[in-house]
């Protein structure tokens, strides 16, 4: 009886302790979720729009989350959770994708959905994140990084990337970013890191899917790349 | 008369909250399994992704020998030590299948260390996707694990606490081995560029 007891108790004390664990999560109150407040409220509205036709277009969700912090988590701990937490993606397709960055540890991950891990691979996300984002990033540009960074995986994902009509005067440019650019600032990514070595790019592609086997499952298995600048 | 019947009605309850937990055991014993299958799923992949990354690498540090024979070691050995999904329960060979794989986390984690000294391998395409995919395939192993030891948690739970413990008694269903929650040599390895 005394064992009994001793197993309840310590029943009762994991089970509270698992739905303690975890970190807070911000509301999934649209497809871009700017809880860090670096994206320009113009800006917001037309990735919105963006995401939007993205998801009819290809039946894909793609959301764009900004985070005030980690919690301590590493990103791509955080980032599959945070998936699963949103649901993101439909239900047994685990479709989503999640563009994650935390200015304030300088990560940004994308985290993919177990469905589209063939779609948008870990080194397709690397690319993505060390060729598109990034560079732009350590310039200081999160709104460009971002908005390059979601384009990319869009077109990625075989959507289109819609040009941006108004770019907000801060960000210096008018015109939609020809496809070029792109390729340059990959090529030039490529230069920098056989030039010096490469001390200041983190890589790395972290995999999680939502996968819907075990305990939590859902969205993601780990599928995706990280980086930080 | 009045007390016999609720007596009687008491146990038929009990009786009834015992009875429909009938299939908890076995859905539970399914659910570890399915998670166990994506654990070995993951290491598998990254089985799969060594042989390539071994020659890669050779091309370029073709005198770091002993690590390069050291991961080709670690993964003959891997292949190995197999568990299927039923022999779960074995504490032993469920240990030996974690100390196979760590040596193998461990054996990857040095080679990507060194292949740090050489910019021409870190800066050639293929290699840096077979990285990139490696990263993303440690990360999925993390999660399984994850996933699996809150599965494992919560069928030992079940096993070990009322009504549960009555019908594992029937089932004859144990407590399984579970991982630890945060194994060193299990962290992926962080490749800084």
């Amino acid at each position: 009886m005394k064992r009994l007891l001793s197993a309840l108790v310590t029943a009762c004390w994991l089970l509270a302790g698992a739905a303690h664990a975890g970190p807070n999560f911000p509301a999934l109150t649209g497809r871009v979720v700017d809880t860090a407040n670096v994206i320009d409220a113009s800006y917001q509205q037309q990735l919105e729009a963006e995401l939007t036709q993205f998801e009819t277009d290809t039946q894909h969700q793609l959301v764009v989350v900004t985070l005030t912090g980690l919690q301590g988590y590493a990103i791509e701990d955080f980032g599959y959770q945070l998936g699963r937490h949103w649901g993101i993606g439909h239900k047994g397709k685990d479709d989503g994708v999640l563009l994650i960055v935390a200015p304030n540890e300088r990560k940004v991950r994308i985290e993919v959905g177990y469905g589209l891990e063939g779609e948008l691979t870990d080194a397709m996300a690397s690319s993505i994140i060390q060729g598109i984002i990034l560079p732009e990033f350590k310039a200081g540009n999160l709104q460009g990084g971002i908005t390059d960074g979601t384009h990319a995986i869009i077109t990625t994902l075989g959507g289109k990337a819609y040009a941006l009509p108004v770019h907000p005067a801060a960000s210096g440019s008018d015109s939609p970013i020809p496809g070029w650019v792109f390729l340059l600032l990959f090529l030039l990514v490529i230069f920098v890191r056989l030039r010096f070595g490469v001390g200041i790019l983190a890589a790395g592609s972290y995999g999680s899917g939502w996968s819907s086997g075990g305990g939590g499952g859902g969205f993601s298995g780990g599928g995706g790349s990280f980086g930080s600048w | 008369m009045n007390k016999k019947l609720i007596l009687w009605g008491a146990l038929a309850a009990v009786a009834l909250f015992v009875f429909s937990g009938i299939n908890s055991i076995p859905r539970m014993d399914e659910k570890v399994k399915a998670s166990w299958s994506q654990v070995e799923n993951q290491y598998k992949r990254r089985m799969d992704l060594i042989p390539n990354l071994v020659s890669s690498v050779k091309g370029y540090a073709a005198h770091e020998n002993k690590t390069l024979t050291e991961v080709i070691q670690a993964r003959a050995n891997a292949t190995k030590v197999t568990i299927n999904a039923d022999s779960l329960n074995d504490p032993e060979a469920f240990k030996k299948y974690e100390a196979a794989q760590g040596q193998l986390s461990s054996a990857l984690s040095r080679l990507m260390v060194v292949s740090e000294k050489y910019p021409d391998l870190k800066a050639n395409q293929n290699f840096m996707a077979l990285q990139s995919q490696l990263e993303g395939t440690e990360n999925r192993i993390g999660v399984a694990r994850k996933d699996y030891i809150e599965t494992v948690q919560e069928y030992n739970t079940l096993v070990r606490t009322f009504p549960g413990v009555i019908w594992a008694k029937i089932y004859g269903a144990k407590v399984k081995p579970n991982f630890a929650a945060e194994a060193g040599a299990e962290t992926a390895p962080k490749v800084e560029f």
